[in-house]
């Protein structure tokens, strides 16, 4: 238990520290970041070598966006496996749907009920 | 031009009235905050939007410079303001509210020199008695239209600067009217570029057009910096400062000994804004309190003041262009 | 004065650099602990819904993410943490939701429907285009090597 906790900082840290590297390197923006992160975990799971890393290292590489990556290329995946040509289309959406709709939905609520404040 | 190839000199002496500051709760925690004439607690100023609080900070700099020059509206011919604002709406929204004439005027943080410039050419020309110069720039509104959301949970790059939160005016008006400080000459900057392309490195981008200004000054008048108590620059901010005398430098000009830069000067080193301040109302603030405060009681008889501004905008950063700067020089004498 | 090419130069010599060392740090530390809150959720979820199999914790799991770092967000409180953590609250789903919900809140002035509605994906739109426009290449791929086989 402990030790899942342990690999799960450790590889999580080492997914953030190396898009830091980026940012301190090449002067990226926030939104370039996240989708070269996004692209990578699309990659790993074309490749199969996500879930093995999964396997190691659970919400280390999951809660990053590359874990949205790689369920919206599994998604396409499996969708082709179940519906043909069609399922590419549709698969990843449907995978990635319960993220996206929350991202909409409560970001929508948030801009409703509070205003944004000045940095300081 | 008058006086040599980009300076006018002026021949009646227009004299500078009375000036006004007016500052957010960040900048009245700096170091000059006993020089300003207003604080505000919360950035907002009871508005419902960023927009309409620089708006009426704009105002209120306007008639608290008119104010203090124990002058009414009427008694102002010309407003002449500007700001960073996509169609300067800050400017010309609080205009609206003036019942006076008034003259929109752009140079991203370098307006309130332009505005300086052409109200001075106006009254010197004998064709108005007085200007209300004002210029403003709000760290909110500059932030959503240059940048980020300001939710956005973005770190600042070690060259980046903070825009000021304020906005300054200065009535001008002829020479006889009771002011002993009066503008001697100006020098119009022409826009340099020499290929900076990061946003967040607004020093680096104005510095050869400040440079370039204050040379030609100097060719123009005959004069060394030696002339002058202090050379004050916009918002070169502490790296912009420094490639800047680096550039004077390579010139045979040693003015770091006189060189002082007004977003420099704004923040302390702790309120955590890497390279100082910047915006419009950066060097309007700071002249309009701190400087104007110094020649008035006479420690500065001479300065030259050359606000800075970098000429980008969202879309043209997107295209790939670099950054164009540019740089107007305004000459302050106090009179014996 | 100094050529362009001379000041590039110059500027990239003398330019001050990002403190590698305490950037590196707190985005290695704050994005380890997102991770583990979030491993935190997914094990708890377990917990209360034993039978829930492995794509159903995972979108309850972000579902919580993007809930916390939307309200963070709401509160103020998430850019003061990416002030200091930069990629360690920018790479993880919740600063994802950060990026979506920041422009809502800050274009709510301009209105609901052109305001929220209109900007709420300026920043986050590039990783939904690019997200599933990826995700069907790698269907269309496998799609093709299965036809082919």
């Amino acid at each position: 238990m402990l030790l899942t906790y342990l690999k799960v900082f450790l590889v999580g840290g080492v997914v953030c520290l190396i898009g830091q590297l980026l940012i301190n390197l090449t002067k990226m923006t926030s939104a370039k970041i996240l989708v070269t992160f996004l692209l990578l975990g699309v990659l790993l799971e074309a490749v199969g070598i996500f879930d093995p890393i999964k396997e190691f290292a659970r919400a280390g590489i999951t809660i990053p966006i590359t874990g949205f990556g790689s369920t919206l290329a599994k998604g396409a995946i499996e969708g082709v496996k179940e519906e043909g040509l069609i399922g590419a289309l549709t698969g990843g959406m449907r995978a990635a749907a319960a993220g996206l709709s929350a991202a909409i939905v409560f970001g929508f609520l948030v801009s409703l009920v509070f205003k944004a404040r000045t940095k300081v | 031009m008058n006086g040599g190839k980009q300076t006018i000199v002026f021949q009646n002496k227009p004299c500078v009235l009375a000036g006004y500051s007016i500052v957010g709760p960040k900048e009245s925690m700096g170091p000059l905050d006993p020089y300003f004439h207003k604080r505000l607690r919360k950035d907002d100023f009871g508005q419902s939007s960023y927009e309409k609080a620089e708006c009426k900070l704009h105002m209120s700099a306007i008639s608290g410079a008119i104010i203090a020059a124990g002058l009414s509206p009427k008694d102002i011919d010309a407003n002449i303001g500007g700001d960073l604002l996509n169609q300067i709406i800050t400017s010309s929204f609080s205009a609206r509210e003036l019942d006076i004439p008034f003259v929109g005027m752009y140079s991203a943080c370098s307006t309130f020199a332009q505005a300086l410039i052409v109200g001075a050419t106006l009254i010197d020309g004998g064709y108005i008695r007085r200007a209300a110069c004002s210029t403003s720039s709000h760290f909110s509104t500059a932030e959503r239209q240059y940048r980020y959301p300001l939710e956005l949970g973005t770190q600042m790059t070690p060259t980046s600067q903070w825009t000021v939160t304020g906005a300054g005016c200065t009535v001008l008006g002829k020479y006889g009217e009771g002011s002993k400080i009066y503008l001697e000459s100006a020098t119009i900057g022409k826009v340099i570029d020499f290929g900076i392309s990061d946003a967040n490195n607004m020093g680096a981008a104005m510095a050869p057009a400040a440079a370039q200004t204050v040379i030609q000054h100097l060719e123009d008048t005959g004069r060394s910096v030696d002339y002058y108590d202090n050379i004050v620059t916009g918002d070169l901010g502490i790296y912009g400062s420094r490639l800047f005398l680096e550039l004077l430098e390579s010139e045979g000009i040693h003015a770091s000994a006189k060189h002082k830069d007004c977003g420099e000067m704004i923040y302390d080193k702790k309120q955590r804004c890497p390279q100082g301040g910047s915006g419009a109302g950066c060097s309007s603030v700071v002249f309009n309190s701190y400087f104007l405060h110094q020649m008035r009681s006479g420690s500065i008889k001479r300065m030259l003041l050359i606000p800075t501004g970098a000429l980008l905008s969202k879309l043209s950063s997107l295209q790939g262009e670099t950054i164009p700067g540019i740089a107007n020089a305004v000459s302050f004498c106090v009179e014996e | 004065m100094l050529s362009k090419t001379e000041y590039l130069e110059l500027d990239k010599k003398i330019a001050p650099k990002s403190k590698e060392g305490r950037t590196l740090f707190f985005a290695f530390v704050v994005g380890g602990v997102i991770c583990m809150i979030g491993q935190g959720v997914s094990d708890l979820f377990k917990l209360v819904i034993p039978a829930a199999d492995e794509k159903l914790l995972g979108e309850i799991t972000s579902t919580v993410m993007i809930f916390l770092g939307a309200i963070l967000t709401g509160f103020g409180i998430y850019d003061k943490i990416g002030k200091h953590a930069g990629a360690g609250s920018i790479v993880p789903i919740t600063g994802f939701a950060n990026s979506v919900v920041s422009p809502a809140m800050e274009y709510r002035s301009e209105g609901v429907v052109f305001g929220v509605m209109c900007k709420m994906f300026v920043i986050a739109g590039p990783i939904i285009v690019s997200g599933v426009a990826s995700s069907i290449l790698v269907g269309l791929i496998y799609w093709f090597v299965g036809v082919a086989a």
